[in-house]
């Protein structure tokens, strides 16, 4: 996509990847078919510009023809460059501007709650994103009003588009920052397929707090030249890239 | 000028008066009884925007979200995706301000069925000073593709705003106000969305007004007239989408047109007329409003006295439109 694209980013898609995978084919109940299911889970990307995974999730859910990823980014496509509620199906929200999913999400699981659903409502957020300060707002509010039917998790790749978190602007201790603001906490490797499930199942069984999933993940995942540099956080691959990284992500589906 | 509560514009003094948040705070009872889709999120501020009398009332559908206007807008974004229909409200500084690229990106870009109540606009906001006096948010909002702005003249067309807002499909700010001002139309004066309410028909002439200015304005007409000056008085009270066709058709008629807000003149309510005339009807315009400059701490009249937003000023602008169109 993003080769197609030329532009892009592909580092926090592909740390993303096996999070997505586990949600959208094995967590959340959701209807291609009828994307405004009511009794749907809903999913929030807070971190927009991983839009790429978000779109094969669902192109591969079959929410629509797989033939418009090669579109992503070009004029008049139903994928843009960041996640638009209005152009893609099944895209619940639109985001881009860090920081203010959770918050939706907040609002929509506060909703869902009122009206006696059991619904789940997940977002994704990045570590770098983080750093915004209405993450915390919400963090705040979601333990306040205990809504136990919120899942966040967090893209631990710890690398954003100036170097390494810690470096830019740290983090840690971040499990005891979610745990003060009042939420269950669970730490996950976010590419090990079976611990991301466990983790979700656990998630669902809260019956006061929210919950959020720190995934270690590493960014640019399944691509050795990708893997853990931050250059290739919002940069496409050229046509040599290209081939070699789908090489390389075959042999790892295979 | 049937409709309008009465028959002759008083001085000050005269006038019944009264906050237009206290029109906001009854229409969401209203609301609220008839519409359990209703919600109200607030910012601490519930005891000054008044929503304390819709939580009173409908507690489970009252939210406090604490001093975060930031996560307000977008837990109130998220209630609308549910087909809740939210009502955010705390002072427009704050909410427009604050809160501007949650507003354009989580409610606007995704057009979301969400309302906005900015209590506190205007330099009438008074002894708390510029940094509570919204000045800038008639700008700042009306620039955002999707959403609607309006400003009520007074407490009933607050409360018949607010009612409409709830009616109408995506994205509505509403501009409340701290101090008591003069009640000059009735609970029955029709309140018709995007449809400007011209109160006086006469022609040499035109002011357009909103908020607080309106009453001025129709003061300042009724001391023109005696000047022989007569004036065609608009309640420009939705400023997006703006009636092109009532703002063109009085221009028309008198050649000269004079804004008054209680606002920055930049981008404000002066300038979206002056968009429509510059492009459509090019006529003699001056403008009346904050010129480019914070306000201050000081009683509310003071301060509409010192930054030059009186009925005398408005006096001032029409005359001098009249003589630059001769």
């Amino acid at each position: 996509m993003t080769y197609k694209a030329g532009s892009g980013h592909p580092g926090g898609s592909l740390s993303s990847a096996d999070i997505m995978a586990v949600l959208y084919f094995g967590v959340m109940k959701h209807d291609p078919k009828n994307p405004k299911w009511e009794k749907r889970d809903r999913f929030f990307l807070s971190k927009g510009h991983a839009c790429p995974v978000l779109y094969a999730a669902l192109a591969e859910a079959g929410y629509f023809p797989k033939k418009h990823l090669a579109t992503f980014r070009h004029l008049n496509s139903i994928l843009q460059g960041h996640p638009h509620r209005l152009k893609t199906s099944g895209v619940e929200m639109s985001s881009g501007s860090l920081g203010q999913g959770l918050s939706i999400a907040a609002g929509m699981a506060l909703g869902l709650k009122m009206d006696g659903n059991r619904l789940k409502v997940f977002c994704l957020m990045g570590d770098g994103e983080l750093q915004e300060g209405q993450i915390w707002e919400a963090a705040m509010a979601a333990g306040h009003f205990k809504l136990n039917n919120l899942v966040g998790i967090v893209d631990y790749n710890n690398l954003q588009i100036d170097g390494s978190v810690e470096k830019v602007m740290g983090l840690a201790p971040l499990a005891d920052k979610w745990r003060a603001f009042r939420w269950n906490v669970i730490e996950i490797d976010g590419h090990d397929v079976l611990q991301i499930k466990k983790a979700f199942i656990k998630a669902g069984q809260s019956k006061t707090k929210p919950t959020v999933i720190i995934a270690r993940t590493v960014k640019g995942k399944g691509v050795s030249f990708m893997e853990n540099q931050a250059g290739w956080h919002g940069r496409a691959p050229n046509k040599e890239e290209y081939m070699k990284a789908i090489a390389e992500l075959n042999r790892r589906t295979v | 000028m049937s409709d309008l509560h009465l028959k002759k514009i008083l001085e000050l003094d005269s006038m019944k008066q009264q906050p237009t948040r206290f029109g906001y705070a009854d229409a969401l009872l209203d609301l609220g009884a008839k519409d359990k889709r209703v919600v109200v999120l607030d910012a601490d501020l519930s005891k000054s925007t008044l929503t304390n009398r819709f939580a009173e009332k409908y507690p489970k559908r009252f939210f406090d979200i604490g001093i975060a206007e930031q996560n307000m807008l977008g837990m109130a974004g998220g209630l609308s995706l549910t087909g809740k229909i939210p009502f955010v409200t705390t002072y427009g500084v704050f909410l427009a301000g604050r809160a501007w690229d949650q507003i354009r990106t989580s409610i606007c870009y995704a057009d979301l069925n969400v309302k906005l109540a900015g209590a506190h606009g205007g330099l009438s906001v008074g002894p708390d000073g510029a940094t509570h006096q919204a000045l800038e948010e008639i700008s700042i909002m009306r620039v955002l593709p999707n959403m609607k702005v309006i400003v009520p003249c007074d407490t009933h067309q607050a409360r018949l705003a607010t009612l409409e807002a709830a009616k109408i499909s995506g994205p509505v700010y509403i501009r409340l106000g701290r101090e008591p001002i003069p009640v000059i139309t009735t609970n029955r004066t029709p309140f018709r969305f995007g449809e400007a309410q011209v109160m006086q028909q006469e022609k040499d002439v035109t002011i357009v007004a909103c908020g607080l200015m309106v009453y001025l304005s129709l003061l300042a007409a009724q001391k023109l007239a005696k000047d022989g000056i007569s004036c065609q008085v608009i309640n420009l009270h939705t400023i997006k989408p703006i009636d092109r066709k009532a703002i063109i058709a009085s221009a028309k008629k008198t050649g000269a047109v004079v804004t008054a807000e209680e606002h920055q003149l930049a981008g404000g309510m002066g300038s979206a007329v002056a968009e429509v005339l510059a492009q459509e009807c090019p006529v003699t315009v001056e403008m009346v409003g904050v010129k480019d400059t914070f306000g201050e701490s000081g009683q509310p009249w003071e301060l509409m006295k010192k930054y030059h937003l009186m009925d005398g000023d408005i006096i001032k602008a029409a005359k001098k439109a009249v003589q630059r169109k001769k």
